[in-house]
C-alpha cells in the first residue's frame, strides 16, 4: 500500500464519479422532475393513478408478493446451505446445479414457468392424462388472479433463491468448526447449535441477502409481465405500461419514483440495522 | 555501491509520524540493520529509501547523488521482500532475468548472469520450476538472487527470514551474511528480531517512534544501551530493571529491598553531577551469578521459581516486591523458598536516568 | 446407511426443482407444434428444430441476438476502462475518504436502476441517441459499472502488492508494474467478472425495453413479440435466452464460487 496524499488517488475515480452522476444521479433528479411535472397540479401524475385505484393496487400486489417471497427464500436458501454445507460425497455437482438460475434472467425464468402452467403446458397435460382434469386448468387470464399471484410466487423463489444461498452459503464456510466443535464437546444439540451459534455468527451474511432480495423483489417486472400483463399490476410493470403503451413519461416516472423511494427507505433501515449492531459490538 | 546519506527524514500518514526526523549515514558496502518493534518506522525507512515512499521532508544520497525524488526504478536499488515476491506467473529462470530483461540486457549476458547467480544460491537445478512448486526457503533464495543478479547500489531487505521455520532461519542467517560479505555491497536490513541483529549487522541502528534511539556496532548496543528501551529491547531474558534510591554517608549507595550498591568513583560522580535521588538500575540477566566473587554486589533474596533449560538454568529471585531473573549457565537445582544470594559485578551495572530513562553511565 | 440413502433422496429432490424448468423449456422448444396442443401427449414422439430457426430468422431473434452481445460488450468495454482505475486506487493507495468512496459505490448497488430508463429516454431524443445500441450500453453500464469497480478491487486486492513493488524495484515504472506483474495474475479472475458482467446485461430487459423500439436487444424482443406470439416461439425464445448464460455459467463455475466467497475445497 502507498499512502497518497494531495489529489492523486481522486483522479482514479473521476470517470466513475462522472459517470454515475450522469447516468444515475441525473435520472434520479430527471425523475422527480418528470413525476411532479403536470399541467394543473404538482401531484396531478400521483392522482391520476391513485384515484383509480391503479397505483394502490401495484403496490399492494408488489408488497404481497415480496412479503410471502423474501421469508421463502431465506428459509429455503438457508435450508439448502445448511445441506451443501454437509459436503456429503458429490455435494460440488449439487452446488453447481442449485447455481445455474444465477444466471437466468426473469424472463427465460417466466417462460419457463409458462411452458409448465400453459393450457397446453406440462401441468396440464399430466393431470389430464391422469385423468383428474377433463379440461385444461386456467392459471393465467381474468378471473385466475390467484393462480396467477402463485404462479408468480412460486417463479421467484425458484429463480431468485440461489442468489441467496451463495450469500449464506460463503456466511455458513467463514463459521469456524472449532466454535462447532466446542458445542459438540458441550452436547449442544443440532438445533441449540443452528440457533445459539450458526445463525448469530451467520447474521450478517442473512442481513445483507435480505437487503439485496427485498430491494429486487420491489423491482420485480419480467416474471409478473410476461406471465400475467396487468392482470396482477405491480409497479415496475406499471410503469413500463405508462411509458412504452401510454407513452406518459410523467405517470411512469411517478412509479418510478415510488420503486426509489421504497429502495431508499429499505437501504435506510438496513444501515440502522447495521449500526446498531455496531454499536452492539462495541458495548459488548 | 555507494554510501547512503539520510538527512533529516519525515515521513507523515497523516496524522500519523511514521518517521520523525531522521539521520543516518551508512558507509559503502556495510551491512546495517533497523532494529525495532512494530510500528517503530523501520520498515517505512526502508520504503523511503527504496523509493516505493514518497518523502514528507528531508534528503536522500546514494553517494553524491540526491535520490529523494527518483522513482525506485531509477534508483539502482533492490529488494527482499518479507513475502519474497517472488512473481508466481514466472518460472524461477525468469525471475531471476526479468530486472536485466527490463533493462535490455543482451541475451547471452543475462543467461551467463542467471545460471552465475543461480550457482552462488544453490538453486541451479530449480531455474525450470515455477515457484508454486517451491519450498519457501528455495523462493527465498530465489527472491535473493533476483536482488543481486544486477549488483546494486544498496540492497534492501525487508525481514526477509520472518516466514522461514526456525532451523531454515539460523541456516539463513550466516548465508546471508557470508554473501554480503563476499559481494561487498551495501546492504539495509530491516528486522524485529534482535539475534538477527547482532549476529548479522555490521552496525545496527534502533528504531523506536519514528526515531533512531542508538545507532553503533553490536556490542556497543548490547554493552552500552544509550537508554532503557534498548536496554531492555535487547538481550534475552530481558534486563532487570530496579528502582533504587541514593543514599550518600561517607560513601554513595544505591538501595534497594536487599540491595546495597556501593558506588564506583565514576558513578557517585554521575549521579552528583546529575543531582539524582532516584535511578534505575539495569542488570542483565547474564550477569547475574550465584557464586560469590570478590568485589561483586551481593542481591539478597529467596529462589521463587528456577526453569531448568539444561544448558542454563533461569532463576526468578524474590528480593522484597521485586523478581530479578538470573540466568546461569549449567543445569542447577534451586529449592524454591530458600533463601539464596546472588552477586553482581559493579561493572555490570546500567544505570538510568528515571525520567529521561536516558543512561547516565554510557 | 439410512443417512446416506436420505441425503441422496433430498439432494436428488433438490437437483429436480431446481433442473425441471429447464429441460422442460429445452423441451417444449423443440416440440412440434401438433404435439405440444395435443393433450394426452405429455412427451414429444419426435423433435424439431423448427420454432428456434423462425425465432432467429424470420422473427429477427438472430438480429436481437446481435444487438444483446454489442450491448454488453460496449458496457464491458467502459466499465472496465472507468473502473479499472478507481478498483486499483481502492486497493492499492491510503488515502482520506476511501471509505466513504467505497461505501457510495456499493450503496449505489442498491439504487433500482430500471428507474433510469424512463429519464434517459427524454435525454437521449434531446441528444440524438434514442433507440440506439449506445444508449441501452450506457444505461447498462451504470449497472455494471459499480459491479466491476467493487469486484475488481477485490480481485486485486488479492494479489500481494508486494508483487507489484518488485517490479517497481527491478525497473518498471507503476503502471507497467500493474500491466506486467499484476494483470497476468488478475486476468482469470476479471475474466470471470466480465462473464458475469455480460450476463447481467443480457438479462436486464426493462431499461432495454423501454430505451429501444427497432433496435430491441433480445429480451426487449422478445417482451414484446411474446404477448402475440405463439406459444412454442415463447419457449425457443426462453431457450435462446438461457442457454448462452447456462453455458457460461459451466465454464466459469470455479471462479464464480470465489468470487462470490465460497470455497470448494
Amino acid at each position: 500500500m502507498t499512502y497518497k496524499k494531495g489529489i492523486t488517488p481522486y483522479l482514479y475515480f473521476i470517470p466513475v464519479i462522472a459517470f454515475l452522476i450522469m447516468f444515475l444521479g441525473y435520472p434520479l433528479i430527471e425523475t422527480f422532475r418528470l413525476a411532479f411535472t403536470h399541467p394543473t397540479e404538482p401531484l396531478g401524475n400521483f392522482l391520476r393513478v391513485t384515484r383509480t385505484g391503479e397505483m394502490w393496487k401495484a403496490l399492494r400486489y408488489t408488497l404481497m408478493i415480496s412479503a410471502i417471497v423474501v421469508p421463502a427464500q431465506l428459509v429455503f436458501a438457508l435450508a439448502l446451505a445448511l445441506f451443501i454445507n454437509m459436503r456429503f460425497k458429490g455435494y460440488l455437482f449439487l452446488l453447481y446445479i442449485i447455481s445455474i438460475p444465477l444466471a437466468l434472467s426473469d424472463v427465460s425464468a417466466a417462460l419457463m414457468s409458462y411452458s409448465i402452467f400453459s393450457p397446453s403446458g406440462y401441468v396440464n397435460k399430466i393431470l389430464m392424462n391422469l385423468g383428474m382434469a377433463d379440461s385444461p386448468i386456467y392459471f393465467f387470464g381474468r378471473g385466475f388472479e390467484t393462480r396467477a399471484f402463485w404462479v408468480i410466487v412460486i417463479t421467484e423463489i425458484w429463480r431468485a433463491t440461489p442468489l441467496v444461498f451463495v450469500i449464506l452459503l460463503a456466511g455458513l464456510q467463514s463459521v469456524n468448526k472449532e466454535y462447532l466443535e466446542a458445542a459438540d464437546i458441550f452436547g449442544f444439540s443440532r438445533w441449540t447449535k443452528l440457533r445459539k451459534i450458526i445463525l448469530p455468527i451467520l447474521k450478517p451474511a442473512i442481513l445483507s441477502a435480505l437487503l439485496i432480495r427485498t430491494l429486487f423483489a420491489f423491482q420485480i417486472f419480467g416474471v409478473a409481465w410476461l406471465l400475467t400483463g396487468r392482470d396482477i399490476p405491480i409497479l415496475a410493470g406499471e410503469a413500463y405500461y405508462w411509458q412504452s403503451i401510454r407513452y406518459n413519461s410523467n405517470v411512469a416516472a411517478s412509479y418510478g419514483l415510488v420503486i426509489a423511494l421504497i429502495s431508499i427507505i429499505i437501504s435506510w433501515i438496513y444501515l440502522i440495522v447495521l449500526r446498531s449492531r455496531e454499536v452492539e459490538g462495541a458495548r459488548a | 555501491m555507494a554510501e547512503v546519506k539520510i538527512e533529516g527524514v519525515k515521513k507523515y500518514f497523516g496524522d500519523v509520524k511514521a518517521l520523525n526526523g531522521i539521520d543516518l549515514t551508512i558507509e559503502d558496502g556495510k551491512f546495517v540493520v533497523l532494529l525495532g518493534p512494530s510500528g517503530c518506522g523501520k520498515t517505512t525507512l526502508l520504503r523511503c529509501m527504496s523509493g516505493l515512499e514518497k518523502l514528507t521532508e528531508g534528503k536522500i544520497f546514494f553517494g553524491e547523488k540526491d535520490v529523494s525524488n527518483h522513482a525506485p526504478k531509477s534508483r539502482n536499488v533492490s529488494m527482499v521482500f518479507q513475502s519474497y515476491a517472488v512473481w508466481p506467473h514466472m518460472k524461477v529462470y525468469d525471475n531471476i532475468a526479468y530486472p536485466m530483461k527490463i533493462k535490455k540486457f543482451d541475451k547471452q549476458e543475462i543467461k551467463k548472469r542467471v545460471m552465475d547467480t543461480a550457482k552462488l544460491l544453490g538453486i541451479s537445478e530449480l531455474v525450470d520450476r515455477y515457484p508454486v512448486q517451491l519450498s519457501g526457503g528455495q523462493r527465498q533464495r530465489v527472491a535473493v538472487a533476483r536482488a543481486i543478479v544486477l549488483e546494486p547500489a544498496v540492497l534492501m531487505m525487508d525481514e526477509p527470514l520472518s516466514n522461514l521455520d526456525a532451523l531454515l532461519r539460523v541456516l539463513m542467517r550466516s548465508e546471508l551474511k557470508k554473501l554480503q560479505e563476499r559481494l561487498g555491497t551495501t546492504t539495509v536490513y530491516v528486522t524485529h528480531d534482535q539475534v538477527e541483529a547482532m549476529t548479522m549487522g555490521d552496525l545496527i541502528a534502533v528504531m523506536k517512534d519514528g526515531v533512531i534511539q542508538q545507532y553503533g556496532k553490536p556490542e556497543d548496543i548490547y554493552h552500552k544501551p544509550s537508554n532503557k528501551f534498548i536496554a531492555g529491547f535487547i538481550g534475552s531474558p530481558q534486563m532487570n530493571f530496579i528502582d533504587v534510591e541514593v543514599k550518600k554517608n561517607d560513601s554513595m549507595h544505591l538501595l534497594a529491598p536487599g540491595i546495597d550498591v556501593e558506588c564506583t568513583p565514576e558513578m557517585s560522580e554521575k549521579i552528583t553531577r546529575g543531582g539524582f535521588s532516584k535511578l534505575i538500575m539495569g542488570i542483565r540477566p547474564e550477569n547475574i551469578h550465584h557464586v560469590a566473587d570478590k568485589n561483586a554486589i551481593p542481591i539478597k533474596g529467596t529462589v521463587y521459581f528456577s526453569e531448568r533449560l539444561g544448558a542454563e538454568t533461569i532463576v526468578h529471585l524474590k528480593a522484597g516486591d521485586m523478581r530479578i531473573i538470573s540466568r546461569i549457565a549449567g543445569d542447577e537445582v534451586f529449592e524454591e523458598d530458600t533463601p539464596m544470594n546472588m552477586y553482581v559485578p559493579p561493572s555490570k551495572i546500567h544505570l538510568f536516568d528515571p525520567e529521561s530513562e536516558e543512561s547516565i553511565l554510557d | 446407511m439410512i443417512k446416506k440413502a436420505l441425503t441422496l433422496l433430498i439432494a436428488i429432490l433438490i437437483a429436480f426443482w431446481f433442473l425441471t424448468p429447464i429441460v422442460l423449456i429445452v423441451l417444449s422448444s423443440l416440440t412440434p407444434s401438433a404435439e405440444y396442443y395435443d393433450p394426452h401427449r405429455i412427451l414429444p414422439r419426435s423433435l424439431t428444430l423448427n420454432h428456434l430457426r423462425s425465432l432467429f430468422v424470420t422473427l429477427g431473434g438472430w438480429r436481437a441476438t446481435l444487438n444483446s452481445i454489442q450491448v454488453a460488450g460496449i458496457s464491458i468495454g467502459i466499465s472496465f476502462l472507468f473502473g479499472l482505475p478507481a478498483a486499483y486506487a481502492l486497493t492499492r493507495f491510503v488515502f482520506r475518504g476511501k471509505n466513504s468512496i467505497r461505501l457510495a459505490i456499493l450503496l449505489t448497488r442498491s439504487f433500482p436502476v430500471l428507474i433510469i430508463g424512463i429519464p434517459l429516454l427524454t435525454l437521449y431524443m434531446r441528444i440524438g441517441i434514442s433507440d440506439t445500441l449506445l444508449g441501452v450500453a450506457l444505461a447498462h453500464t451504470s449497472m455494471v459499472l459499480p459491479f466491476v469497480v467493487l469486484i475488481s478491487s477485490s480481485i486485486i486486492g488479492g494479489i500481494s502488492v508486494e508483487y507489484e513493488e518488485a517490479g517497481m524495484i527491478f525497473g518498471l515504472s507503476r503502471f507497467a508494474s500493474f500491466m506486467r506483474i499484476t494483470m497476468p495474475l488478475v486476468l482469470p479472475g476479471l475474466a470471470a467478472s466480465a462473464i458475469f458482467a455480460f450476463i447481467m446485461s443480457w438479462n436486464e430487459v426493462f431499461v432495454a425495453a423501454i430505451l429501444t423500439v427497432g433496435n430491441r436487444t433480445l429480451p426487449a424482443h422478445i417482451l414484446n413479440a411474446a404477448m402475440t406470439a405463439p406459444d412454442y416461439f415463447k419457449f425457443a425464445a426462453g431457450t435462446i435466452m438461457a442457454v448462452p448464460a447456462m453455458i457460461f455459467i459451466f465454464f466459469t463455475r470455479k471462479y464464480l464460487m470465489s468470487l462470490w466467497g465460497i470455497s470448494l475445497k
